[in-house]
């Protein structure tokens, strides 16, 4: 193992010398600590321990909202996590100094070897030693059979070994793919790196809220919230365009698993350009869509409830439906705003809470027991005065700050209305819809991703279980007549797996010289025997 | 448009699966007793050379071989006795059970039988207990079997008290083949780390009693009469060799299927973040065996840890955080 010797005067002896060396020695010297073993296993040990606060603080890649959540939870820790980048853990700069300094490593400690073992392939099979005995594993025995014949059944034995005939002996290897392998492993791995960052740079991600029945066309303002890479053009962006026909969730009624989402199934049209032929598509959480290669993902779905508002001369001065979000999966109870801003007198507004399948609870609190709406019902808070639509906001939330309570709903039925006080007007709970959340994905580092994956598996797979090892067999006619056979092994990695390999590599040779010489001479196996 | 509706299950198979997951509880700790009296009280017999056992010198010298060996490693020797094969052959009868069991448990759901917490624990102890039988067979290695028996019925306590749940069908991110694929890929990887820590704990104990021994003291017990450190060394590598790459492919399989489901193949949730660490630290653990001064009970010690990250990733990510990989 060249390594280990290299990094032995890499950590010990150059560093005694360091000190006289001037700027080009500390380089040399900075670049022999940086690759060796021994720093390796160290970043290796940061880039897990570094890993772990991704994984127990909220992380942007993850969910904003999340953190946002941490963030009013935490008022005086969060703003100094933040400012180590601990939501932001696997693109912050400390993470990246590791696996930056990581992969330098690599290449570094990788490099050198592949040349190594490049000229490793080019050059024959070192010399038989003289005293085979001295090897991890040496064997003797003599047999009637002649030197050459004896050479001859070797190399049939050793037949996936390259052979080099010093004399009277052969010296043979195996086992060159171990250490390409390992070469291509890390490389691979330096490709992934490098394709993920590229991926990152080029592609985007967006999401969207679909009601059934309406439709998207792929252009920037249409998202809900976008991720463009550093160096996407989003002007020139597959244009697509997609409509939700219909959209439905299947949950498991009864027993332990009440409650449980079974199937979530979308129906939808596409086309690849504005004009174009008209496709259909399933979209379902494990089978997206592809248009353009970009790809479109059903990620969840919710309920849109529809309000009819009439104003005080009672003419309809609102009719649609607008999506609530869930607080939780298990029941879809769902919170949603209603601006009216056109009513001919003053603004209206309402927050809404939406239940699929209403139930008391045993203190007589309203809840929703099941995901599916079998029992909908609706109670809305009113609010009249300015929506302060001026500044930009959240559809999800209601600046109440200039407006004038106008007190709670009861809980409404679909067809209910809410006769509002003071003459403000009506609401209705007219009907629900559902709508589903997508993400379109554009990656262009998926497949090259894939293939750098992939190639690190095989070079593992060559690295772990191809066992590189020398065998040397000295075949020597002694002054009886016969011949002694000597056989040695050296293995370079694990020892009592090779021995037992060597062995029965002599075993083998053993029997095979046996067979020939029963074949050949009876008397000489006759002889064998009586001995 | 919602629907609802009813989980359809076959009621006989599932408390066919119910019965033998006790069955073979009882089964695994009637093992781990001969196990024990085996370790405990058996005659300390040399093991044939082997995959993972030295060649002696002057073996097979009937033959008219001679043969030298120069290493320093003296022969493998372990703790055996007649009730130790017994042992193994009601391991291998509880293991059946467990193969029974999760067909019964697939067919009474009407799936692939690994989509809940409950159903991993009961897969990852089958294959622990499998590799168990396969080292045993193929390296000798059955002095392990009680160590691995002890992790397998805590985890199915556990599993049969805290994470049951009825069979039934999946939430809807589970409806893909690549069930078969990732999911089996990490069952698999992750019952052989077991096997393996527990090889690498039970190295590090016959380790202190090897320098116990060499200081001149007493080392008695099961503790005192373990085969020696080098064996279980190898052992315990040698599954991670078979482990690592599985879960590696495990990995990759996992994000090609993210990257259907969610629409991105790597998202660092906390599932992927820690099967991350794991992969990561089992990394370290291959190269702090060709690093000097690291080999030893230093790498079975990053072993032991590589192995609880795995189980973390098991129980703390399912229940402490949330992601899109939460199943509890
Ligand atoms: C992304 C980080 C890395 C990972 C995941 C990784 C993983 C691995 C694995 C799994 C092996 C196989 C071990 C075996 O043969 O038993 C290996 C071997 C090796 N790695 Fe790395 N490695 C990484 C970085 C590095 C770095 C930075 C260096 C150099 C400083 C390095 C040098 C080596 C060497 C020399 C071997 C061969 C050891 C031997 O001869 O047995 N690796 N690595």
């Amino acid at each position: 193992m060249s390594t280990t010797a290299t990094e032995k005067t890499g950590t010990t002896g150059e560093a005694k010398g360091a000190a006289g060396l001037g700027p080009a020695g500390w380089l040399r010297w900075a670049w022999r600590i940086l690759t060796s073993m021994r720093t390796a296993l160290i970043l290796l040990f940061l880039l897990a321990v570094g890993a772990i606060p991704g994984s127990i603080l909220p992380q942007n890649v993850v969910s904003v909202d999340e953190v946002n959540i941490y963030f009013q939870e935490h008022p005086e820790l969060a703003p100094w996590l933040d400012r180590f980048h601990l939501f932001d853990v696997f693109s912050s700069p400390w993470y990246a100094a590791i696996y930056l300094l990581l992969f330098v490593s690599l290449a570094g400690c990788v490099l050198p070897r592949a040349v190594t073992h490049l000229r490793a392939l080019r050059s024959r099979p070192v010399p038989t030693p003289r005293n085979l005995d001295r090897l991890p594993y040496s064997a003797r025995f003599s047999t009637g059979a002649d030197p050459e014949t004896v050479l001859a059944e070797a190399r049939r034995l050793l037949r996936r070994h390259r052979v080099e005939r010093y004399g009277d002996s052969l010296s043979t290897e195996t086992g060159y793919l171990r250490e390409a392998g390992n070469v291509l492993f890390h490389f691979a791995l330096l490709g992934l790196l490098l394709t993920l960052a590229a991926g990152s740079f080029f592609g985007y991600r967006g999401n969207m809220l679909i009601t059934e029945g309406d439709g998207f066309a792929n252009t920037l303002p249409s998202y809900d919230a976008i991720y463009p890479g550093h160096w996407t053009d989003m002007d020139s962006i597959a244009p697509f365009t997609l409509r939700v026909d219909d959209f439905e969730a299947e949950f498991i009624e009864d027993g332990d698993l009440r409650g449980q989402a079974a199937s979530y199934i979308a129906q939808v049209s596409y086309t690849e350009e504005p004009g174009g032929e008209e496709r259909t598509h399933q979209l379902e959480v494990n089978h997206p869509l592809d248009v353009a290669g970009t790809q479109v993902y059903l990620l969840g779905h919710g309920y849109a409830p529809e309000f009819v508002v009439r104003n005080g001369a009672g003419d309809v001065v609102f009719d649609q439906s607008v999506p609530f979000l869930y607080r939780e999966t298990a029941t879809y109870t769902s919170d949603g705003v209603v601006k009216v801003p056109d009513t001919g007198g003053e603004q209206l507004g309402f927050v809404g809470v939406f239940l699929p399948t209403a139930a008391e609870t045993p203190d007589g609190e309203l809840t929703s027991s099941f995901p599916g709406a079998q029992n909908p019902r609706v109670t809305l808070e009113g609010y009249q005065g300015d929506l302060g639509l001026i500044d930009s906001q959240s559809v999800y939330q209601l600046r109440t700050s200039g407006m004038e309570e106008l007190g709670s709903s009861p809980v409404m039925e679909i067809g209910d209305t809410w006769e509002l006080p003071d003459g403000a007007g009506s609401i209705t709970f007219s009907g629900y819809k559902e709508y589903v959340s997508l993400q379109v994905n554009r990656d262009g580092a998926r497949l090259p991703a894939l293939i750098a994956a992939v190639t690190a598996i095989g070079g593992l797979m060559l690295t772990l279980f191809v066992r590189p090892r020398r065998v040397w067999v000295r075949a020597v006619r002694g002054e009886d007549g016969r011949t002694r056979v000597e056989l040695a092994g050296l293995g370079k990695t694990e020892a009592a797996g090779d021995n037992t390999e060597f062995h029965e590599l002599t075993t083998a040779l053993a029997g095979r010289l046996r067979n020939e010489s029963d074949d050949s001479s009876q008397d000489t196996s006759d002889r064998r025997n009586d001995r | 448009m919602t629907y609802t509706l009813a989980a359809s299950v076959n009621e006989s198979m599932a408390s066919l699966s119910d019965t033998l997951v006790i069955a073979m509880i009882v089964t695994y700790a009637a093992a781990l007793f001969l196990f024990a009296v085996e370790a405990a009280y058996g005659k300390n017999t040399k093991l044939k050379a082997g995959k993972l056992m030295p060649v002696g010198a002057g073996d097979d010298a009937d033959s008219g071989i001679e043969v030298s060996v120069r290493t320093t490693e003296g022969e493998a020797r372990a703790s055996q006795s007649v009730l130790g094969k017994l042992a193994i052959g009601v391991t291998a009868l509880g293991f059946t059970m467990g193969v029974a069991q999760i067909v019964a448990r697939g067919l009474a759901a009407g799936r692939w039988p690994w989509g809940n917490m409950f159903e991993f624990v009961v897969a990852l102890c089958l294959v622990a207990v499998g590799a168990l039988l396969y080292a045993s067979v193929r390296y000798q290695a059955r002095f392990l079997g009680g160590f691995v028996l002890v992790p397998v019925l805590i985890l199915l306590g556990i599993g049969v008290k805290w994470l049951y749940v009825d069979p039934g069908p999946l939430i809807p991110a589970l409806h893909s083949y690549w069930v078969p694929i990732h999911v089996t890929a990490t069952i698999v990887a992750g019952g052989a780390f077991m096997v393996s820590g527990v090889a690498a704990v039970t190295y590090l104990v016959s380790h202190r009693s090897e320098a116990r021994r060499a200081a001149g003291e007493e080392t008695a017990g099961i503790a005192g009469r373990l085969p020696s450190p080098e064996l279980l060394d190898r052992i315990s590598h040698r599954l991670i060799l078979f482990a690592f790459p599985l879960w590696t492919f495990g990995i990759v399989a996992g994000s090609v299927w993210a990257d259907e489901a969610w629409g991105r193949f790597w998202g660092w949730d906390p599932k992927e973040v820690w099967s991350f660490i794991s992969w990561v630290v089992y990394a370290a653990y291959l190269h702090a065996r060709a690093t000097g001064g690291w080999r030893g009970p230093k790498s079975a010690w990053i072993n032991v840890l590589g192995f609880a990250t795995v189980m973390f990733n098991f129980f703390a990510v399912n229940y402490l955080f949330s992601g899109l990989h939460s199943y509890a």
